[in-house]
């Protein structure tokens, strides 16, 4: 029965993992892109690591995965920050049919507040 | 003190990591007390030269109260998370791909470091959201799939008015 439950949960993860890849081709810009990176494959790996766990039948091998799964909940969203504030700063342009960036805005007020400084 | 948390978080996650020392091994207990030490060693050096990373208000996350919030926490966090994942999958697999993407402003009313941190990451681990930076008057830009509202305060409102509740018991 463990075995089981465990095989759906490893074959529930790739499915995710295989969308997050789809997103990550198809969506237009750098900051979709992450969007999927980062929800879609955080879940379905750790999705498949609680599969491995319950799957296992040896406490070794459980007591890995889940501590990687844990990991990976952590840096997995702070890695995606970090690179879409570097993204941000270096220059890359959204998407051309992006709605709104007040972040843009912020970033231009605060350059124009250097210039007045000066 | 801290040292000493640190310590000892990093000497259980190394014994989780390394065990079972060394399974079907001819001298086990040479084995064992090789990878210890090792454990103790590197654990020593983590501890001493990282120990600032770990926020100051350390001891405030052992009361009760606030594991209790956070183990009722984590199931609302995981329906969120799972509602996210259909969402991008969705957008991902449309043809159309139905996605008005766009980076909005919110407010957040957490002060530390660590309340500010967890609501970042859960913002971004749920629906169509990403975090991308945090100012110091609590702004928080978030990078938003499907902007339904560039208005700040709506935007608050259906993007982290739910986790704030939470998060606002479990760290501040």
């Amino acid at each position: 029965m463990i075995d089981i439950i465990g095989y759906i949960l490893i074959t529930i993860g790739i499915i995710f993992d295989i969308c997050g890849c789809i997103g990550l081709v198809r969506f237009p810009d750098v900051y979709n892109r992450l969007q999927a990176a980062t929800k879609c494959v955080t879940l379905g790996t750790v999705l498949l690591l609680a599969g491995v766990a319950l799957g296992s039948h040896s406490g070794a091998i459980a007591s890995k995965a889940i501590v990687c799964a844990v990991f990976i909940l952590i840096t997995s969203p702070t890695a995606a920050h970090a690179i879409a504030k570097g993204a941000h700063s270096a220059g890359v342009q959204l998407w051309s049919k992006s709605v709104v960036d007040k972040y843009q805005e912020e970033v231009d007020r605060h350059n124009e507040w250097l210039k007045d400084k000066e | 003190m801290r040292r000493v948390v640190y310590f000892i978080v990093s000497f259980i996650i190394w014994i989780l990591l390394t065990w079972p020392f060394a399974e079907g091994g001819q001298d086990q207990t040479t084995m064992d007390i090789q990878v210890i030490v090792a454990g103790v060693f590197a654990s020593f050096v983590v501890a001493i030269l990282f120990h600032e990373i770990l926020p100051k208000e350390h001891h405030v996350f052992l009361s009760a109260k606030r594991i209790c919030w956070f183990l009722f926490y984590m199931p609302v966090f995981f329906y969120y998370v799972m509602k996210a994942n259909l969402d991008v999958v969705y957008r991902a697999l449309h043809p159309q791909m139905p996605i008005h993407p766009g980076i909005v402003k919110i407010k957040t009313n957490l002060k530390s470091d660590s309340a500010i941190t967890a609501l970042a990451n859960s913002i971004t681990l749920t629906p169509g959201t990403l975090t991308v930076d945090v100012t110091e008057e609590g702004y928080l830009y978030v990078h938003w799939i499907n902007v339904k509202s560039t208005h700040v305060e709506e935007a608050t409102q259906l993007i982290s008015q739910k986790f704030e509740f939470f998060i606002e018991r479990i760290f501040e």
